[in-house]
């Protein structure tokens, strides 16, 4: 899992980590100016299905969980930010 | 019990929606199996071979179509939930279509991809209407794509906008023909959900036909980790407090899951616990299908691609009286796709759907039924002859035929387990997939979604809701 290396996480590659997985999951979007302070769903053609798809691989490649009831939590890239560092720092000073 | 019998999810048939969520599930880490009966993945989508040449089952062209860049679309959907690269569907888009009504075809509304084709031909020929009709194609377009389950009358929604009855039954022939399990009328949602597949939208097909696809629904599944076990159909589903505690093969052996997603039809479902069959009303299909030496054009039938043809002063969508009612019907010509320039099928496909009866073709003696299908071929593409280019000799057709093919609603039902051999499934449709066990949905025709596209959306959307976001949000 790219995120176990011990080392703390910032911000900016926190972002890039939900920008890599968006890029997979929805591989026909331009991803080049994603505004961090913009809901995603405002700028990028993304609907219920792709955050579904955004969680599970958060899960999947760094198991991160995100309840439904923060689901609004990953709105835009800084909110992004701001809920999911804290969780990688976690996972990673437990490995 | 050994480990080879415990799942957390085991999904019954292997067509499209099957595959579809088992995709989703394997993707994200669920020990998934697809259980399947026959010994070819695809159900009501599938193929064969015969005399060493290749036919599609059910596929005249894939709907829902859109070119590369259009999103907020199903097709997009399921590119994206499948990670699906659009290219390796590989699809070429039609020539172009039409609806032809009266005795020799002499009403015709011409579509293609392109929507502004049919508004403009239903300006030309039925100016008063016009306005309704783009009223019917904003209603549409603002329609969710999932659209919803049984509803208002779309006829009766029709004709508050449009006022003639010859226009409103050439809009809804091809929609019917395409996937009401509905007689005479749709459903407003799955009539929204049609019009869009095939107006809005539109058609394309894999040069190579469905196979195509199936290929990469089954590697994507392998990827992924989904195990799959062909030949082996499930027998029972045994429940036990309200859920579906095993699920017993043909072979007698046993097999556990948290989750049963069944794709095989809502009522073949309930057989599989014991229910005895409603005696639904369903809609079966004959098909007749010749191979000819020749593209279609060079015998001088032209560039169509799919003709939606009706003879009588209304359109009829109804079970026939007889073995097959032969006023209306689909001509399919797979040659006519823009396949790209040097790129083509070998040889020529004339293919003709027609309405049929089941319960006048089941149970003959092998004598009764070969004279039946001998008896309708001819009959069949006669009728349908009247709405394509007069050939030059009378017998240009035979000459130019090197094989011929035929199916009918018996055949679909020894091949596909659907009851009736019902390309549509049964008429109430369950958009939530929900049983009346707690941890065994739905997905596929009787779900309530249509056409290869549709398949593949209920299968990951039943996935999606019932199964993967379940655990997310407990956690």
């Amino acid at each position: 899992m790219i995120c176990a290396a011990n080392h703390h996480m910032t911000n900016e590659e926190c972002k890039k980590a939900v920008l890599d997985i968006i890029a997979d999951i929805a591989p026909d979007e331009d991803l080049s100016n994603v505004k961090p302070d913009v809901r995603l769903r405002d700028q990028l053609q993304l609907d219920s299905m792709d955050f579904l798809d955004i969680v599970m691989e958060l899960r999947k490649r760094h198991g991160i969980e995100v309840p439904e009831a923060d689901y609004m939590r990953l709105a835009s890239l800084d909110s992004c930010a701001e809920y999911l560092t804290p969780k990688f720092n976690a996972l990673a000073a437990k490995s | 019990m050994n480990s080879g019998s415990q799942y957390d999810v085991a999904i019954i048939g292997a067509g499209l929606s099957g595959l579809a969520a088992g995709i989703r599930l394997a993707h994200f880490g669920k020990r998934v199996c697809i259980f399947e009966r026959h010994n070819a993945v695809g159900g009501l989508n599938s193929f064969y071979s015969l005399g060493g040449r290749k036919y599609d089952v059910g596929l005249h062209a894939l709907t829902n179509f859109v070119p590369a860049g259009v999103k907020g679309t199903p097709l997009g959907k399921i590119l994206r939930q499948l990670r699906i690269d659009r290219d390796e569907l590989a699809l070429s888009p039609q020539k172009g279509s039409r609806v032809a009504f009266g005795p020799g075809g002499e009403s015709v509304l011409r579509f293609t991809n392109d929507f502004a084709l049919l508004e403009s031909e239903v300006a030309s020929k039925f100016p008063s209407q016009a306005e309704g009709f783009r009223r019917i194609a904003a209603f549409v377009r603002d329609m969710p794509l999932s659209g919803g389950a049984a509803g208002p009358s779309a006829r009766a929604y029709i004709r508050g906008c449009i006022g003639d009855p010859v226009l409103e039954d050439m809009m809804l022939c091809p929609l019917m023909f395409y996937g009401s399990a509905r007689e005479d009328d749709m459903d407003l949602s799955q009539f929204a959900i049609m019009f869009r597949a095939l107006y809005l939208e539109g058609f394309a097909r894999p040069l190579e036909g469905v196979r195509v696809i199936m290929r990469v629904i089954l590697e994507k599944y392998r990827e992924a980790g989904g195990e799959r076990r062909m030949k082996c159909g499930v027998r029972s589903i045994v429940a036990r407090e309200g859920r579906a505690a095993a699920l017993v093969l043909d072979t007698g052996e046993e097999i556990r899951a948290d989750h049963v997603l069944s794709s095989i039809g809502a009522d073949e479902t309930q057989a599989l616990l014991g229910a005895r069959p409603r005696a639904a009303r369903t809609l079966g299909y004959v098909e007749t299908i010749s191979v000819l030496d020749r593209a279609p054009a060079a015998l001088g039938w032209g560039d169509d691609t799919i003709v939606f043809f009706n003879d009588s002063e209304r359109f009829t969508y109804r079970d026939p009286a007889e073995q097959v009612d032969t006023r209306s019907g689909i001509i399919c010509f797979p040659n006519n796709f823009d396949y790209g320039p040097g790129r083509g099928l070998a040889e020529g496909f004339f293919r003709v759907t027609c309405l049929a009866h089941y319960e006048s073709w089941k149970g003959l003696t092998e004598a009764a039924y070969a004279a039946g299908k001998a008896r309708w071929f001819g009959e069949i593409q006669e009728s349908a002859m009247r709405f394509l280019p007069r050939l030059e000799a009378a017998d240009a057709l035979a000459r130019a035929t090197v094989a011929t093919d035929m199916f009918t609603p018996t055949t679909v039902e020894k091949f596909t387990g659907h009851f009736r051999g019902a390309i549509y499934g049964s008429p109430e449709k369950n958009p939530d997939g929900r049983t009346a066990l707690s941890n065994l949905y739905l997905c596929g025709t009787d779900q309530g979604m249509l056409g290869i596209v549709g398949s593949m959306l209920s299968g990951i959307s039943m996935a999606n809701r019932h199964i993967l976001q379940a655990p997310a949000a407990a956690a």
